[in-house]
């Protein structure tokens, strides 16, 4: 019977069927962070419970901790209970905890991945929706809440029903500045914020082949937004490559042993999915979201919708006040929109190719005046590594901000936000209401369209750059 | 955790889709460790918009909410169910429930209730006509909605959701009882594949 590489690497990690009816899966690595971890350790200690595995757990301090250089625990105040309690019950529980100014310390989903805890056909557990970026190295990762991260803590499985598969094929050549992140709005436009609900999807086809690893993560980072259970891409010979040498990566005989199984991990001919969608994306130019939810979405080209066409009476409510509440009115253009804030980052958009595209468009440019810029890079890995390439003199000389790596202005949870009313534009993952600061205003870009606007200080499309 | 039999409350119409999680509890909110759930949900709506749903004297005191598609949207945040239990809403009826929502309810014994397509907007409408005179029962044993404007309804849920919520389970002492199982795994894949049983930092032992 043909199998799916989802279901090989479900069915390979059931340990049981518990009495209830759920599935043991078996979790390989399960990776913490400081705004939801410290909860779940405080409970299994009243518990008494241990931690199963603390050697595949590892701690990051990502959501709360400060982007300011010279930072420590109470530069956010906000976030100084977590970053302790996170340091305390990691250790103990005996977990390693990429702490503030360790060399590792970035965004868990960045930091997994660079050091090679992440490997194809494993699984994975992070409580934060946005897990299954690791899925673009052929992982299958769960995001998953507080109480489920205590139960992997305790057990190293999650209990769960299988999800139903989905195949996204997407074909075609991208053209110029268009890249995984204007693909991923695109899908989120075609089949909705909760059209993968319940799914774990796949991503194949020629535009996901020739994308680098770094694109295929921002591809399954976004897979939450179209409500995805989980989403992966399967290995092939360049996500190897990628993986060669990394730090927790199989080494020497044990990497040829992990090798020659990793490269059997494909879906088998003839197996059939739950539901298959095909995008071509030839003609696909940079997208923009115009709304409040990561649906909601442009080409840069293209002119705000009018609510009166939607033929369901809540999307028309939805689509008003997402109108209403954005500032704009149907029919209008996005292109030429004064901004406020332009901000580069987050598990989205934030690994070291994402900022040399954006270094690329911002190098001998200045930041438009009365912009605030702001690059954050993915993990502190990152940022060396962009600083070795110069990119950091590139973004300084042009008057962004370079910060220390964190999950930043994603969420705000480390203060970084905009003021009220203010438009910004950003490579994060939400665009919802209030979510970069009170009345905050957001569209969600690539790292290239975000840096074409700090430049123009106005929303721009990338493709037009020499003639700003 | 609370086992859930029947909770009867009044039943606040929050009628849109989409509702994330990032509105029910901003991070914003999430200034210590252990913040005020009950005054985090829906906190900007509810400081913001006079008109919002909660803020109306007659669902002053909540028991159920009802709303649209997809509710639960966005961050695994639990704290968008620490809020609703904070609050005494310890039933959600919702056209559709985002996955990992979906699941923290299930964790924190607030029953989370899809009822029949042909169902839906009868219910609503009769929450809405309602108007928080009269409150509405989600028995979970029986499996039936009922309150004010028309007949019980009867909703269907996975069985295994429904043991697990009347008997309040113990997720982790469930798993643990295949403890052995999972042992056996563990010891059978240090030997096929021993690169998932191992996570070192190759750096460390040079």
């Amino acid at each position: 019977m043909p199998e799916t590489l989802f279901e090989k690497i479900w069915n390979a990690h059931r340990v049981a069927e518990r009495a209830d009816g759920r599935e043991l899966i078996y979790i390989d690595r399960h990776v913490l962070h400081e705004l939801h971890a410290p909860h779940a350790f405080e409970t299994l200690q009243k518990q008494q419970r241990p931690v199963r595995r603390p050697d595949l757990t590892f701690s990051a301090q990502d959501h709360t901790v400060s982007t300011q250089p010279g930072r420590t625990d109470d530069t956010n105040p906000s976030g100084a209970a977590f970053i302790k309690a996170m340091r305390e019950g990691s250790r103990r529980n005996g977990i390693k905890v990429f702490d503030l100014g360790d060399p590792d310390q970035g965004i868990s989903h960045v930091v997994g991945p660079e050091l090679g805890m992440v490997l194809p056909g494993a699984t994975h557990a992070v409580p934060d929706s946005h897990a299954s970026t690791v899925g673009g190295l052929g992982a299958l990762a769960f995001g998953v809440g507080t109480t489920e991260l205590g139960h992997i803590l305790a057990t190293q499985v999650i209990a769960m029903k299988r999800p139903k598969s989905m195949l996204v094929r997407l074909e075609g050549k991208l053209a110029p500045h268009v890249t995984a992140k204007d693909v991923a709005l695109r899908i989120i436009a075609e089949i909705g914020v909760a059209g993968a609900r319940g799914h774990v999807v796949e991503y194949a086809g020629s535009a996901v082949r020739a994308m680098p690893m770094e694109q295929r993560m921002t591809l399954c980072n976004l897979n939450i937004e179209m409500g995805g259970r989980s989403g992966f891409v399967a290995p092939d010979d360049g996500t190897f490559q990628w993986i060669a040498g990394r730090p927790f990566a199989p080494q020497g005989a044990m990497w040829d042993r992990a090798l020659a199984h990793w490269k059997t991990l494909k879906t088998d001919a003839g197996a059939t999915y739950d539901r298959e969608i095909v995008l071509d994306c030839s003609d696909l130019e940079p997208q923009i979201t115009w709304g409040t939810d990561p649906g909601q979405v442009l080409g840069i080209s293209g002119r705000v919708p009018d609510p009166s066409g939607a033929t369901d009476g809540s999307k028309r409510a939805a689509m008003e006040s997402a109108l209403s509440y954005m500032g704009l009115e149907p029919g209008m253009a996005l292109v030429g929109l004064l901004v406020h804030r332009v901000f580069i980052g987050s598990c989205t958009n934030a690994r070291l190719p994402d900022l040399q595209t954006a270094a690329d468009v911002v190098r001998g440019r200045k930041v438009a005046p009365g912009v605030v810029a702001m690059v954050v890079p993915g993990s502190s890995r990152v940022k060396r590594e962009a600083e070795a390439a110069g990119l950091d003199r590139v973004f300084r000389d042009a008057g962004f901000f370079w910060g220390e790596s964190g999950c930043s202005m994603c969420a705000g949870g480390n203060g970084d936000r905009g003021e009220p009313g203010e438009r910004i534009v950003s490579t994060t993952n939400r665009n919802f209401e209030n979510r970069q600061g009170p009345k905050v205003r957001t569209h969600l870009v690539s790292p290239a369209t975000a840096a074409a606007t700090a430049i123009a200080g106005r929303i721009a499309d990338v493709r037009q750059l020499g003639r700003m | 955790m609370q086992p859930f039999r029947s909770h009867t409350g009044i039943a606040v119409p929050l009628l849109q889709d989409d509702i994330n999680t990032d509105q029910m509890a901003p991070v914003a909110a999430m200034r210590d460790m252990k913040p005020d759930y009950k005054k985090m949900l829906f906190m900007r709506a509810r400081a913001e918009e006079k008109d919002f749903v909660l803020n109306q004297p007659q669902f002053a005191n909540p028991g159920m909410l009802v709303t649209g598609q997809n509710f639960g949207a966005g961050s695994s945040r639990e704290a968008a169910v620490w809020g609703m239990l904070a609050n005494n809403i310890r039933v959600i009826v919702a056209k559709s429930f985002a996955d990992i929502y979906r699941e923290n309810c299930l964790q924190n014994g607030l029953l989370p209730v899809v009822l029949d397509a042909r169902d839906q907007d009868a219910f609503i409408d009769r929450v809405v006509a309602a108007n928080g005179s009269a409150p509405f029962t989600a028995d979970l044993e029986k499996q039936i909605i009922s309150g004010p404007g028309g007949p019980d309804i009867r909703f269907d849920i996975p069985a295994a959701d429904r043991t697990r919520l009347l008997e309040g389970l113990d997720d982790i002492g469930l798993t643990l009882k295949h403890d052995g199982e999972i042992k056996a795994w563990e010891q059978r894949i240090a030997v096929a594949q021993p690169w998932l049983q191992t996570a070192k930092d190759s750096r460390s032992n040079v």
